[in-house]
């Protein structure tokens, strides 16, 4: 009786780890293909390309901001050293801000990845809410800031 | 007869998803390809990047795969409705929160797990308020707080949190459209 239970419970964990398999499996495409494109990016896209953007006026910046941390990818410290930098050239804390939120909460290059596997539907509203709110973020802790301090 | 053909629809778009995977790794290598006989130097210098993030990435998978077994056998359905699902309350979003917040690796690593979970009756809004809050990463707080002080790095986990729990009801309010 108890030699069945030991039978059942082995059969279980095994079973569970091939289902755990087989439904990473699928994924692993997609996963490969956007180590590729980050690869690319890396490459193509310079630091210098980056900071180019944040010409415009506060508005036009903070659009900017969160369109490229949208496309960006990689370490979010890369996105902390680029904000720092920003700073030194006067650019506005609002769209530096919407940068970095931008960065970790919207993925361009893993849109692919996240519609696959979660859906389209998903990924795409996720997506765009997460573009909107990285920049009601940033007017938000910068106007708080500017009232705590 | 209507069941039959549901599951028909469903193995059909499983097997549509399957090939999706393939036909975008597909592209990738093609772009890689073309821009091969432009840039070769750069496009070998991607390659190399790539490397060194799978090979980064891959304690990750490994991890991610045997959390997802584990989960596959101790975890029920009936659990993950419990605590995640459509009666869990304020108790499902702590438990996104935190679970974001603590959550390492990348983040497309996560897509499969969260996935099993979401077919396990895990709400679409608590799986877009763990990835919303993926984006506080406790490791590199004290780097923001260098580039931009402690009061601004405090400020903003609070409105990334506002915020994920915004995102959350929305997501979840057109999933249950």
């Amino acid at each position: 009786m108890k030699n069945k239970k030991q039978n059942g419970d082995k059969k279980g964990i095994v079973v569970s780890f091939y289902k755990a398999f087989k439904s990473f499996g699928t994924t692993l495409p997609i996963m490969l293909g956007i180590i590729l494109i980050f690869g690319l990016f890396r490459t193509f896209v310079s630091k210098e390309m980056l900071l180019s953007v944040f010409t415009g006026d506060t508005f036009q910046s903070t659009v900017m901001g969160a369109l490229i941390g949208s496309i960006s990818t990689g370490n979010p410290v890369t996105s902390y050293i680029i904000g720092g930098e920003l700073i030194k050239e006067d650019v506005s804390l609002i769209a530096i801000t919407s940068f970095i939120v931008a960065w970790v909460t919207v993925g361009i290059i893993q849109f692919p990845a996240e519609a696959g596997i979660l859906g389209r539907r998903f990924a795409f509203a996720r997506n765009i809410l997460s573009f909107i709110l990285s920049i009601l973020v940033s007017i938000a802790t910068v106007k708080t800031l500017m009232v705590i301090q | 007869m209507k069941d039959k053909m549901d599951t028909r629809n469903t193995e059909k778009k499983r097997k549509e998803n399957k090939h999706g995977g393939a036909y975008f790794l597909g592209l990738v290598l093609l772009l890689y390809l073309v821009l091969f006989f432009f840039e070769p130097e750069k496009i070998q210098e991607s390659l190399k990047i790539s490397g060194n993030v799978f090979i980064q990435i891959a304690p990750w998978l490994f991890l991610i795969i045997f959390l997802m077994g584990i989960i596959n056998y101790f975890v029920k359905p009936k659990t993950v409705l419990k605590y995640v699902g459509k009666g869990s309350g304020i108790k499902g979003w702590f438990l996104a929160i935190s679970a974001g917040i603590l959550s390492h690796g990348p983040i497309y690593a996560w897509y499969p797990l969260l996935r099993d979970l979401r077919n396990q009756g895990m709400k679409s809004g608590l799986v877009a308020v763990f990835l919303y809050n993926r984006s506080i990463k406790i490791p590199l707080l004290p780097f923001m707080a260098y580039y931009f002080g402690r009061s601004f790095v405090v400020t903003l986990i609070c409105f990334i949190i506002i915020a994920s729990i915004v995102q959350g009801q929305i997501i979840q309010s057109i999933e249950n459209e």
